[in-house]
């Protein structure tokens, strides 16, 4: 396999796909917004607690390709505790990475393993809908599909 | 009937768009079901147009348009005979298929459907053979139904077939290759059993064209359409043929210039079909084109291509079924060269991005059959689908690559 194939497809993230975290739905969450990528039918629901502008927790629920599943179980694992504004920062810091390859291994953490993702560009979608999910519960949306994207 | 067997390899080489490296290896173009690559005559028909003879066609008395026009009406024509149309006015230059069937969904849809009246569909049909039909239901209060799909081969179920067709069903619209499943539908059958019960007919053509004998007086029906692209032509041009009696029976689909016999400022009328469905300025370098390729894939004979499509179809699925956990779409016989499965829990966008670094072009997601995916339980596909310059060692790399790609991910 290429060094591209293996960059896009590091172990950590073959590993989240094949077992998600946070994957069920949260019965204490008080947001909820489903994300959908209609050109390929990737659909996830993300699920929020928040209490005083934190998140106290994340879950997330659907199905999708290891990019997109993966994304998903390592956002719930990185922001549950964050507070409301540090997810913002995370999602744009998160977009930038995917789209330019260019990455803060501080602000980003474990994150950094998408990073890889920017020499697929047809894939970058795959990376950010569940982001796209989160950021529309945040807002207090019920659904967001990538095509506005 | 051509009866020399076709040089296959030197058929490839009419095709420059083949000879490349994609990520370092050798092109294996097998997203042919999506749209088919240009032969080399195509490409110069196209660019000899432009070079020498183009003009606005219908509307000059200059020599530019007289030839443009002559090469535009000869295009019909070789559409004509390709599909065994009684004459040129039975050919209509759409868009593509989508819009040659929104284009029946509105002007023989829009006169003959009413409330309470059902438009019989399958299980199988491509989106763009349910949506028109879903927005002329809204706009009429027409019924739909759909003929269902077998369970594991992905064959109509035809055994109920003849109570469906009962006296509600005006128009009867199926596919004759599904893009997914690879069935080859009856469809002279299906004609004949709507025919019985004066209930009009639609074939999908846009998998079938190009790749197996189309002959629409042998298959009874009277609208089929079909893709340019599809079959070696340019893009944005495509044919609908409709039965003579029908299309003089229809208003136009869209208004415009060159469709009209007088225009005044209330009132006008328009010229016979073919024209009166063809308002505005066509794509007539594309249709010139498309004539071109119709004739290029008639020299080489669609019976033999039918055959070749199912030689590396039979080959690819008998590969495939010996991959652990590989599950396979669609009848086990018989197939058109199109073969949809999926590699265990590995999504096929996964399958289709590593393939794609190995130079394998696949397909992967719903393929614009949203219900039938649903019907199959999954969300979506990964599909391999073939055409006359593929070769059988394009398939042995294609499971190859598969093999490694079910390695990649320790599935």
């Amino acid at each position: 396999m290429t060094d591209e194939l293996s960059e896009l497809y590091q172990q950590v993230i073959l590993d989240h796909s094949r077992k998600p975290r946070h994957f069920h739905v949260l019965p204490e969450a008080n947001r909820k917004a489903e994300g959908n990528n209609p050109l390929c039918g990737d659909r996830y629901t993300v699920f929020l607690q928040l209490e005083e502008g934190v998140i106290r927790d994340i879950s997330f629920q659907g199905s999708g390709c290891a990019i997109s599943k993966a994304s998903a179980s390592m956002m719930a694992d990185e922001l549950k505790g964050k507070t409301v504004a540090a997810a913002r920062d995370y999602f744009s810091q998160y977009q930038n990475m995917v789209t330019t390859g260019k990455m803060d291994e501080e602000a980003m953490g474990k994150l950094c393993a998408f990073a890889g993702v920017h020499h697929f560009p047809m894939r970058v979608k795959c990376a950010i809908l569940p982001w796209h999910a989160m950021l529309a519960g945040l807002d207090g949306q019920t659904s967001v599909s990538t095509d506005t994207h | 009937m051509t009866h020399h067997l076709p040089d296959w390899s030197a058929l490839r080489e009419d095709f420059p768009i083949l000879r490349q490296k994609v990520h370092g290896h050798p092109l294996v173009y097998l997203d042919n079901a999506a749209t088919s690559q240009k032969p080399r005559v195509v490409l110069e028909a196209l660019d000899r147009f432009y070079r020498h003879d183009n003009s606005n066609v219908h509307r000059g008395i200059h020599e530019l348009s007289r030839r443009a026009t002559v090469a535009f009406e000869a295009a019909r024509e070789r559409a004509a005979v390709f599909l065994h149309a009684r004459e040129p006015a039975e050919i209509i230059f759409t868009r593509g298929t989508t819009e040659g069937i929104n284009l029946v969904a509105h002007a023989w849809g829009g006169k003959n459907i009413r409330s309470g009246d059902t438009i019989l569909l399958t299980e199988m049909e491509h989106h763009s053979n349910i949506v028109p039909w879903q927005l002329l239901a809204e706009r009429t209060g027409a019924k739909l139904a759909y003929v269902p799909i077998t369970g594991n081969d992905g064959l109509l179920e035809l055994g109920g077939l003849d109570n469906l067709l009962d006296n509600t069903v005006k128009l009867f619209a199926f596919t004759h290759v599904s893009n997914t499943l690879g069935t080859v539908n009856p469809v002279a059958d299906l004609c004949a059993r709507a025919r019985r019960r004066g209930i009009v007919t639609l074939v999908d053509a846009a998998q079938s064209a190009g790749h197996r004998p189309v002959d629409v007086q042998e298959i009874g029906c009277d609208f089929l359409a079909f893709s340019g692209h599809k079959v070696c032509g340019p893009t944005g041009i495509g044919v609908l043929y409709g039965r003579r009696e029908l299309l003089e029976g229809m208003p136009p689909f869209q208004g415009g210039g060159d469709m009209i016999s007088s225009v005044d400022y209330f009132h006008s009328t328009w010229k016979e079909p073919p024209h009166k469905f063809e308002a505005g300025t066509p794509d007539f370098a594309a249709a010139i084109g498309l004539g071109v390729a119709l004739d290029y894939l008639a020299a080489i004979g669609c019976d033999h291509i039918a055959r070749h499509d199912a030689e590396l179809a039979a080959r690819a699925m008998d590969q495939l079924s010996s991959l652990p956990g590989l599950r396979l779409f669609g009848p086990r016989t018989g197939h058109a060269g199109v073969v949809s499965f999926l590699l265990q829990d590995i999504h096929a966008h996964d399958v289709v991005t590593v393939a794609d670094q190995r130079g394998v072009a696949l397909r992967g997601g719903h393929h614009c059959n949203q219900p039938l995916m649903k019907k199959l339980g999954v969300e979506s596909t990964a599909r391999a689908s073939f055409y006359f310059y593929n070769t059988a060692a394009e398939v042995d790399v294609l499971c190859e690559t598969l093999r490694e790609i079910q390695k990649f991910f320790g599935a």
